[in-house]
Protein backbone atom coordinates (compact mmCIF):
# COMPACT_ATOMS: atom_id res chain seq x y z
CA UNK A 1 0.00 0.00 0.00
CA UNK A 2 1.32 3.35 -1.11
CA UNK A 3 1.16 6.52 1.44
CA UNK A 4 -0.01 9.61 0.23
CA UNK A 5 2.47 12.60 -0.43
CA UNK A 6 0.90 14.39 2.74
CA UNK A 7 2.11 10.95 4.93
CA UNK A 8 5.37 10.70 2.90
CA UNK A 9 6.51 14.22 4.02
CA UNK A 10 4.89 13.70 7.30
CA UNK A 11 7.88 10.68 7.90
CA UNK A 12 10.46 12.85 6.01
CA UNK A 13 9.69 15.58 8.21
CA UNK A 14 10.54 13.58 11.41
CA UNK A 15 13.43 12.01 9.75
CA UNK A 16 14.96 15.48 9.18
CA UNK A 17 14.58 16.07 12.96
CA UNK A 18 17.48 13.78 13.62
CA UNK A 19 19.92 16.04 11.09
CA UNK A 20 21.89 18.53 12.80
CA UNK A 21 24.14 21.22 12.10
CA UNK A 22 27.62 20.29 10.35
CA UNK A 23 26.33 16.73 9.73
CA UNK A 24 26.99 14.72 6.74
CA UNK A 25 23.94 12.69 5.18
CA UNK A 26 23.59 10.33 2.81
CA UNK A 27 20.17 10.00 1.66
CA UNK A 28 18.66 6.93 -0.15
CA UNK A 29 15.67 6.82 -3.37
CA UNK A 30 12.31 7.40 -2.43
CA UNK A 31 11.21 8.79 0.62
CA UNK A 32 14.18 9.12 2.16
CA UNK A 33 15.02 11.75 -0.90
CA UNK A 34 12.40 14.25 0.81
CA UNK A 35 14.10 14.46 4.04
CA UNK A 36 15.98 17.62 2.39
CA UNK A 37 13.01 19.57 1.59
CA UNK A 38 12.47 19.63 5.26
CA UNK A 39 15.71 20.60 6.98
CA UNK A 40 15.92 24.38 8.42
CA UNK A 41 17.75 26.84 6.79
CA UNK A 42 19.99 27.47 9.68
CA UNK A 43 21.24 23.86 9.70
CA UNK A 44 23.99 23.52 7.27
CA UNK A 45 24.11 20.07 6.15
CA UNK A 46 26.81 18.21 3.44
CA UNK A 47 24.77 15.81 1.44
CA UNK A 48 26.34 12.80 -0.03
CA UNK A 49 25.88 10.81 -3.24
CA UNK A 50 27.37 7.61 -4.08
CA UNK A 51 28.08 8.36 -7.57
CA UNK A 52 30.51 10.81 -6.53
CA UNK A 53 29.40 14.63 -5.17
CA UNK A 54 29.40 16.06 -1.60
CA UNK A 55 27.30 18.61 -1.21
CA UNK A 56 24.66 18.70 -2.90
CA UNK A 57 21.59 21.88 -2.74
CA UNK A 58 18.28 21.81 -3.48
CA UNK A 59 16.40 20.76 -6.56
CA UNK A 60 17.12 23.23 -9.78
CA UNK A 61 14.36 25.11 -10.97
CA UNK A 62 12.32 23.62 -13.55
CA UNK A 63 14.70 24.91 -17.02
CA UNK A 64 17.15 25.09 -15.08
CA UNK A 65 18.21 21.32 -14.78
CA UNK A 66 22.07 20.42 -15.63
CA UNK A 67 22.18 16.71 -16.96
CA UNK A 68 25.34 15.95 -16.44
CA UNK A 69 24.44 16.91 -12.40
CA UNK A 70 21.95 14.75 -11.09
CA UNK A 71 22.29 12.75 -7.49
CA UNK A 72 22.53 8.67 -7.51
CA UNK A 73 18.83 8.45 -8.14
CA UNK A 74 19.54 10.27 -11.31
CA UNK A 75 17.75 13.39 -10.51
CA UNK A 76 19.10 17.08 -11.54
CA UNK A 77 20.74 18.39 -8.44
CA UNK A 78 22.68 21.52 -7.45
CA UNK A 79 25.53 22.20 -5.03
CA UNK A 80 25.92 23.97 -2.04
CA UNK A 81 29.20 26.04 -1.29
CA UNK A 82 32.21 23.68 -0.70
CA UNK A 83 30.57 21.30 -2.78
CA UNK A 84 33.41 18.50 -4.27
CA UNK A 85 33.08 16.23 -7.12
CA UNK A 86 34.80 12.38 -7.09
CA UNK A 87 34.92 9.10 -8.65
CA UNK A 88 32.33 6.52 -7.23
CA UNK A 89 35.13 4.57 -5.59
CA UNK A 90 36.24 7.99 -3.60
CA UNK A 91 32.51 8.03 -2.65
CA UNK A 92 32.55 4.69 -1.08
CA UNK A 93 36.06 5.62 0.68
CA UNK A 94 34.23 8.37 2.42
CA UNK A 95 31.23 5.93 3.14
CA UNK A 96 33.29 2.92 4.29
CA UNK A 97 35.85 5.18 5.83
CA UNK A 98 33.36 6.27 8.83
CA UNK A 99 32.47 10.10 7.93
CA UNK A 100 29.02 9.26 7.17
CA UNK A 101 26.73 11.00 10.37
CA UNK A 102 23.92 9.54 9.09
CA UNK A 103 22.48 7.57 6.34
CA UNK A 104 18.36 7.32 5.64
CA UNK A 105 17.56 4.16 3.48
CA UNK A 106 14.04 2.84 3.20
CA UNK A 107 13.30 -1.27 4.11
CA UNK A 108 11.30 -3.93 3.33
CA UNK A 109 11.91 -5.22 6.41
CA UNK A 110 13.59 -4.36 9.54
CA UNK A 111 13.69 -6.64 12.67
CA UNK A 112 14.32 -7.12 16.29
CA UNK A 113 17.50 -7.23 16.37
CA UNK A 114 18.36 -4.01 14.18
CA UNK A 115 18.73 -6.77 11.00
CA UNK A 116 17.65 -4.61 7.68
CA UNK A 117 16.60 -6.39 4.39
CA UNK A 118 15.36 -3.94 1.75
CA UNK A 119 17.64 -5.14 -1.89
CA UNK A 120 15.93 -8.38 -2.86
CA UNK A 121 12.71 -10.17 -2.78
CA UNK A 122 13.48 -13.60 -4.64
CA UNK A 123 11.42 -14.70 -7.48
CA UNK A 124 9.72 -11.42 -7.37
CA UNK A 125 11.89 -7.71 -6.99
CA UNK A 126 15.73 -7.44 -7.48
CA UNK A 127 16.32 -4.06 -7.41
CA UNK A 128 20.29 -4.94 -6.75
CA UNK A 129 22.25 -3.88 -4.02
CA UNK A 130 23.16 -0.36 -4.77
CA UNK A 131 24.59 1.29 -2.24
CA UNK A 132 22.77 -0.07 0.83
CA UNK A 133 25.21 -2.84 2.50
CA UNK A 134 27.92 -0.28 2.39
CA UNK A 135 25.80 2.67 4.04
CA UNK A 136 23.65 0.59 6.24
CA UNK A 137 27.32 -1.00 7.87
CA UNK A 138 29.25 1.88 8.03
CA UNK A 139 26.86 5.12 8.82
CA UNK A 140 27.24 5.83 12.14
CA UNK A 141 23.50 6.43 12.17
CA UNK A 142 20.88 4.04 10.08
CA UNK A 143 17.79 5.15 9.83
CA UNK A 144 15.20 3.65 8.14
CA UNK A 145 12.18 5.16 6.55
CA UNK A 146 9.13 2.81 5.02
CA UNK A 147 5.54 1.98 5.34
CA UNK A 148 4.66 0.39 8.93
CA UNK A 149 3.07 -2.57 6.74
CA UNK A 150 3.53 -3.72 3.33
CA UNK A 151 0.93 -3.86 0.19
CA UNK A 152 -0.75 -6.92 1.86
CA UNK A 153 -1.41 -5.34 4.86
CA UNK A 154 1.73 -7.58 7.01
CA UNK A 155 3.72 -6.47 9.30
CA UNK A 156 7.46 -5.08 8.47
CA UNK A 157 8.56 -4.72 11.99
CA UNK A 158 9.36 -8.56 12.75
CA UNK A 159 11.26 -10.77 15.22
CA UNK A 160 13.64 -11.96 12.59
CA UNK A 161 13.40 -10.55 8.94
CA UNK A 162 12.63 -12.99 6.20
CA UNK A 163 14.15 -11.65 2.87
CA UNK A 164 17.73 -11.94 2.32
CA UNK A 165 19.54 -9.46 4.15
CA UNK A 166 21.41 -5.87 2.96
CA UNK A 167 23.38 -5.97 6.83
CA UNK A 168 22.58 -7.48 9.98
CA UNK A 169 22.31 -5.15 13.21
CA UNK A 170 22.61 -1.65 11.68
CA UNK A 171 19.85 -0.07 12.39
CA UNK A 172 19.64 2.53 14.65
CA UNK A 173 16.07 4.24 14.11
CA UNK A 174 13.09 3.17 12.39
CA UNK A 175 10.50 5.98 11.03
CA UNK A 176 6.87 4.82 9.66
CA UNK A 177 3.93 6.19 8.84
CA UNK A 178 2.52 5.10 12.41
CA UNK A 179 5.70 5.51 14.57
CA UNK A 180 9.09 6.22 15.37
CA UNK A 181 11.21 2.96 17.10
CA UNK A 182 14.43 2.98 18.32
CA UNK A 183 16.44 -0.04 18.36
CA UNK A 184 18.10 -0.32 21.65
CA UNK A 185 19.91 -3.22 23.39
CA UNK A 186 16.84 -4.08 25.20
CA UNK A 187 14.89 -4.26 21.73
CA UNK A 188 12.33 -1.79 20.05
CA UNK A 189 11.79 0.99 22.07
CA UNK A 190 8.46 3.01 20.76
CA UNK A 191 9.16 6.57 21.56
CA UNK A 192 6.34 8.20 19.23
CA UNK A 193 3.45 7.74 17.49
CA UNK A 194 2.70 9.64 14.18
CA UNK A 195 -0.56 11.08 13.99
CA UNK A 196 -3.51 10.17 13.84
CA UNK A 197 -2.87 6.78 14.68
CA UNK A 198 -3.13 4.68 18.39
CA UNK A 199 -0.55 3.08 20.50
CA UNK A 200 -3.02 0.17 19.85
CA UNK A 201 -2.61 0.57 16.33
CA UNK A 202 0.93 0.53 16.23
CA UNK A 203 1.02 -2.25 18.48
CA UNK A 204 -1.84 -4.74 15.96
CA UNK A 205 0.81 -3.35 12.66
CA UNK A 206 3.87 -4.31 14.27
CA UNK A 207 4.95 -8.17 14.27
CA UNK A 208 8.53 -7.62 16.91
CA UNK A 209 8.06 -7.09 20.68
CA UNK A 210 7.67 -3.39 21.10
CA UNK A 211 8.40 -1.80 24.41
CA UNK A 212 6.55 1.35 25.28
CA UNK A 213 8.37 4.46 26.05
CA UNK A 214 7.57 5.89 29.42
CA UNK A 215 7.48 9.40 27.99
CA UNK A 216 5.79 8.51 24.46
CA UNK A 217 5.34 11.05 22.52
CA UNK A 218 2.76 11.71 19.36
CA UNK A 219 4.38 13.68 15.86
CA UNK A 220 2.04 15.39 14.19
CA UNK B 1 47.91 -7.19 -19.86
CA UNK B 2 49.61 -5.99 -22.44
CA UNK B 3 48.43 -2.33 -23.95
CA UNK B 4 49.31 -0.76 -26.90
CA UNK B 5 50.35 2.43 -26.32
CA UNK B 6 50.44 5.16 -28.64
CA UNK B 7 51.62 8.54 -27.21
CA UNK B 8 49.38 10.82 -29.52
CA UNK B 9 47.11 10.80 -32.71
CA UNK B 10 44.84 8.71 -29.82
CA UNK B 11 41.94 10.68 -31.99
CA UNK B 12 39.68 8.54 -34.47
CA UNK B 13 36.39 7.81 -35.52
CA UNK B 14 32.96 5.69 -34.19
CA UNK B 15 33.80 3.30 -36.91
CA UNK B 16 37.60 2.53 -35.43
CA UNK B 17 36.12 2.41 -32.20
CA UNK B 18 33.06 -0.10 -33.44
CA UNK B 19 35.98 -2.38 -35.13
CA UNK B 20 37.11 -2.93 -31.56
CA UNK B 21 33.87 -4.28 -30.11
CA UNK B 22 32.42 -8.06 -31.02
CA UNK B 23 29.40 -10.19 -30.13
CA UNK B 24 30.61 -11.90 -26.85
CA UNK B 25 32.90 -9.17 -26.20
CA UNK B 26 33.57 -8.14 -21.93
CA UNK B 27 32.15 -4.68 -22.50
CA UNK B 28 32.72 -2.31 -19.13
CA UNK B 29 30.97 1.15 -19.58
CA UNK B 30 31.06 4.23 -17.48
CA UNK B 31 28.16 6.13 -16.11
CA UNK B 32 25.60 6.45 -13.06
CA UNK B 33 21.89 6.15 -13.56
CA UNK B 34 22.67 6.79 -17.18
CA UNK B 35 24.63 10.08 -16.53
CA UNK B 36 28.24 9.50 -18.18
CA UNK B 37 26.55 6.58 -20.18
CA UNK B 38 28.68 7.35 -23.27
CA UNK B 39 25.37 7.72 -25.75
CA UNK B 40 27.47 7.57 -29.21
CA UNK B 41 29.60 4.31 -28.63
CA UNK B 42 26.00 2.90 -27.10
CA UNK B 43 23.74 4.28 -30.13
CA UNK B 44 26.98 2.49 -32.31
CA UNK B 45 26.91 -0.79 -30.76
CA UNK B 46 23.32 -1.13 -30.57
CA UNK B 47 23.38 0.19 -34.44
CA UNK B 48 25.97 -2.34 -35.27
CA UNK B 49 23.92 -5.26 -34.23
CA UNK B 50 26.68 -6.43 -31.51
CA UNK B 51 24.82 -8.94 -29.05
CA UNK B 52 26.02 -11.66 -26.53
CA UNK B 53 27.91 -9.22 -24.70
CA UNK B 54 29.01 -9.48 -21.35
CA UNK B 55 28.35 -5.80 -20.04
CA UNK B 56 30.24 -4.45 -16.42
CA UNK B 57 29.14 -1.65 -14.99
CA UNK B 58 27.53 0.51 -11.83
CA UNK B 59 23.79 0.02 -12.92
CA UNK B 60 21.18 -1.28 -16.06
CA UNK B 61 20.64 2.69 -16.55
CA UNK B 62 16.36 2.87 -17.70
CA UNK B 63 15.02 1.07 -20.13
CA UNK B 64 15.58 3.66 -23.35
CA UNK B 65 18.50 5.89 -21.60
CA UNK B 66 22.14 5.16 -21.74
CA UNK B 67 23.89 1.23 -21.58
CA UNK B 68 19.52 -0.09 -20.67
CA UNK B 69 19.31 0.60 -24.39
CA UNK B 70 21.29 -2.55 -24.92
CA UNK B 71 19.98 -4.13 -22.13
CA UNK B 72 16.18 -4.01 -22.85
CA UNK B 73 17.06 -4.83 -26.81
CA UNK B 74 18.67 -7.79 -24.76
CA UNK B 75 22.19 -7.86 -26.38
CA UNK B 76 23.82 -8.79 -23.03
CA UNK B 77 24.23 -12.15 -22.24
CA UNK B 78 25.52 -11.60 -19.16
CA UNK B 79 25.70 -8.30 -16.20
CA UNK B 80 27.93 -7.21 -13.74
CA UNK B 81 26.17 -4.68 -11.54
CA UNK B 82 25.37 -3.17 -8.05
CA UNK B 83 21.99 -2.20 -9.21
CA UNK B 84 18.94 -2.81 -12.00
CA UNK B 85 15.54 -1.27 -10.50
CA UNK B 86 15.58 1.50 -12.82
CA UNK B 87 15.35 -0.80 -15.69
CA UNK B 88 12.46 -3.14 -15.42
CA UNK B 89 13.74 -4.62 -18.44
CA UNK B 90 16.59 -5.99 -16.76
CA UNK B 91 14.60 -8.00 -14.19
CA UNK B 92 12.51 -9.37 -16.53
CA UNK B 93 15.38 -11.09 -18.62
CA UNK B 94 16.61 -11.95 -15.13
CA UNK B 95 13.84 -13.55 -13.92
CA UNK B 96 13.22 -15.52 -17.26
CA UNK B 97 17.21 -16.56 -17.47
CA UNK B 98 17.71 -15.16 -20.18
CA UNK B 99 20.39 -12.58 -19.05
CA UNK B 100 22.53 -13.40 -16.17
CA UNK B 101 23.18 -11.00 -13.21
CA UNK B 102 25.74 -10.68 -11.42
CA UNK B 103 25.32 -8.14 -8.44
CA UNK B 104 27.66 -6.91 -6.03
CA UNK B 105 27.67 -3.68 -3.65
CA UNK B 106 28.27 -0.65 -5.53
CA UNK B 107 31.36 0.47 -3.62
CA UNK B 108 32.54 -2.72 -4.17
CA UNK B 109 32.12 -3.17 -7.74
CA UNK B 110 34.08 0.52 -7.98
CA UNK B 111 36.86 -0.42 -5.92
CA UNK B 112 36.97 -4.47 -7.98
CA UNK B 113 36.80 -2.05 -11.33
CA UNK B 114 39.65 -0.41 -10.07
CA UNK B 115 41.57 -2.86 -9.03
CA UNK B 116 41.39 -4.48 -12.13
CA UNK B 117 42.59 -1.13 -13.55
CA UNK B 118 45.37 -0.96 -11.20
CA UNK B 119 47.34 -3.97 -11.43
CA UNK B 120 45.80 -5.06 -7.50
CA UNK B 121 44.73 -8.88 -7.79
CA UNK B 122 42.20 -8.88 -5.31
CA UNK B 123 40.33 -6.76 -2.08
CA UNK B 124 39.79 -7.41 1.30
CA UNK B 125 36.26 -6.41 2.77
CA UNK B 126 34.09 -6.81 5.65
CA UNK B 127 30.90 -5.50 3.44
CA UNK B 128 28.32 -8.20 2.53
CA UNK B 129 29.78 -11.11 4.99
CA UNK B 130 26.46 -12.37 6.69
CA UNK B 131 24.81 -11.83 3.41
CA UNK B 132 23.83 -13.09 -0.25
CA UNK B 133 27.28 -11.68 -1.44
CA UNK B 134 29.29 -14.27 0.19
CA UNK B 135 28.16 -17.02 -1.33
CA UNK B 136 31.24 -18.80 -3.49
CA UNK B 137 33.72 -16.36 -2.42
CA UNK B 138 36.76 -17.24 -0.36
CA UNK B 139 37.04 -15.92 3.06
CA UNK B 140 40.44 -14.85 4.79
CA UNK B 141 41.17 -13.97 8.11
CA UNK B 142 43.34 -10.67 8.93
CA UNK B 143 44.50 -10.03 12.81
CA UNK B 144 41.75 -12.63 13.80
CA UNK B 145 39.05 -10.81 11.97
CA UNK B 146 36.79 -12.55 8.75
CA UNK B 147 36.97 -10.71 5.30
CA UNK B 148 35.67 -11.36 1.99
CA UNK B 149 38.65 -11.50 -0.87
CA UNK B 150 36.72 -9.65 -4.05
CA UNK B 151 38.08 -10.93 -7.41
CA UNK B 152 39.34 -7.85 -9.99
CA UNK B 153 37.46 -7.14 -13.11
CA UNK B 154 38.42 -5.70 -16.15
CA UNK B 155 37.28 -5.86 -19.53
CA UNK B 156 37.96 -6.84 -23.51
CA UNK B 157 36.89 -2.83 -24.23
CA UNK B 158 36.29 0.35 -21.64
CA UNK B 159 34.15 2.83 -23.14
CA UNK B 160 33.51 6.11 -21.15
CA UNK B 161 32.07 9.63 -21.45
CA UNK B 162 34.51 12.77 -21.27
CA UNK B 163 33.70 16.24 -21.21
CA UNK B 164 37.13 17.36 -22.54
CA UNK B 165 39.91 14.71 -24.18
CA UNK B 166 43.23 16.27 -25.40
CA UNK B 167 45.13 14.29 -28.67
CA UNK B 168 47.10 12.43 -25.31
CA UNK B 169 43.94 10.79 -24.63
CA UNK B 170 43.94 13.17 -21.57
CA UNK B 171 40.03 13.09 -19.98
CA UNK B 172 38.44 15.38 -17.47
CA UNK B 173 34.82 14.77 -17.05
CA UNK B 174 31.94 16.73 -16.43
CA UNK B 175 30.54 17.28 -12.56
CA UNK B 176 28.90 14.24 -11.39
CA UNK B 177 29.29 12.31 -14.67
CA UNK B 178 32.90 11.43 -13.64
CA UNK B 179 30.89 9.09 -11.44
CA UNK B 180 32.66 5.62 -11.94
CA UNK B 181 34.39 6.71 -15.62
CA UNK B 182 37.84 7.42 -14.36
CA UNK B 183 37.75 3.67 -13.04
CA UNK B 184 36.43 1.99 -15.96
CA UNK B 185 39.29 3.92 -18.14
CA UNK B 186 41.48 2.20 -16.57
CA UNK B 187 40.37 -1.49 -16.69
CA UNK B 188 40.13 -1.72 -20.30
CA UNK B 189 42.39 -3.88 -22.28
CA UNK B 190 41.46 -1.32 -24.95
CA UNK B 191 39.66 1.61 -23.73
CA UNK B 192 37.72 4.35 -25.44
CA UNK B 193 36.89 7.87 -24.76
CA UNK B 194 34.07 9.96 -26.35
CA UNK B 195 34.58 12.88 -25.63
CA UNK B 196 32.39 16.61 -25.61
CA UNK B 197 35.46 18.42 -26.93
CA UNK B 198 38.90 17.28 -28.32
CA UNK B 199 41.59 19.85 -27.96
CA UNK B 200 44.82 20.03 -28.67
CA UNK B 201 48.34 19.41 -26.88
CA UNK B 202 48.72 21.54 -23.72
CA UNK B 203 45.49 23.04 -23.61
CA UNK B 204 44.28 20.34 -20.56
CA UNK B 205 45.72 22.08 -17.65
CA UNK B 206 47.75 19.00 -16.26
CA UNK B 207 46.39 19.97 -12.77
CA UNK B 208 42.75 19.17 -13.81
CA UNK B 209 43.45 16.04 -15.74
CA UNK B 210 41.59 12.81 -13.93
CA UNK B 211 42.96 10.07 -16.13
CA UNK B 212 46.15 10.05 -17.63
CA UNK B 213 45.72 9.58 -21.29
CA UNK B 214 48.45 6.18 -20.54
CA UNK B 215 44.73 4.27 -20.15
CA UNK B 216 43.26 5.58 -22.96
CA UNK B 217 43.57 3.94 -26.60
CA UNK B 218 41.38 5.63 -28.48
CA UNK B 219 39.11 9.11 -28.50
CA UNK B 220 36.38 9.88 -30.49
CA UNK B 221 33.92 13.01 -30.62
CA UNK B 222 30.86 12.62 -28.87
CA UNK B 223 27.33 13.23 -30.00
CA UNK B 224 25.74 14.30 -27.34
CA UNK B 225 23.02 12.08 -25.32
CA UNK B 226 20.58 11.16 -27.40
CA UNK B 227 17.60 10.10 -24.75
CA UNK B 228 15.37 12.00 -22.94
CA UNK B 229 16.09 11.99 -19.08
CA UNK B 230 13.10 9.97 -16.69
CA UNK B 231 12.99 13.61 -15.12
CA UNK B 232 12.18 15.44 -18.59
Amino acid sequence: MGVGVDVRNQIARRAANEIKDGMIVNLGIGIPSLVSNHIPEEIHVMFHAENGILGMGESPEKGFEDEMLCNAGGFPVTLVPGASYFDSATAFGIIRSGYLDITILGGLEVDEQGDLANWIVPGKRVPGIGGAMELANKAKKVIVVMNHINKNGDPKILKKCSLPLTAKKCVNLIITDMAVIEVTEEGLLLKEVMSPYTVKEVLENTEAELQVSDDLAIFI
Amino acid sequence: MKKTIRNAGKVGTLKEALSRIHDQSILMYGGFGGVGNPPTLIQGIYEKGVKELTLIGNDAGFPEIGIGKLVSRRRAKKLIASHIGSNPAAGQLMATGEMDVEFSPQGILAERIRAGGVGIEGILTDIGLGSMVEEGKQKVTVNEKEFLLELPLKADVSIVHAKKADIYGNLIYDKSARNTNPLVAMAGEFTIAEADEIVGPGELDPECIVTPGVFVDLVIPSEGVNWKWAWE
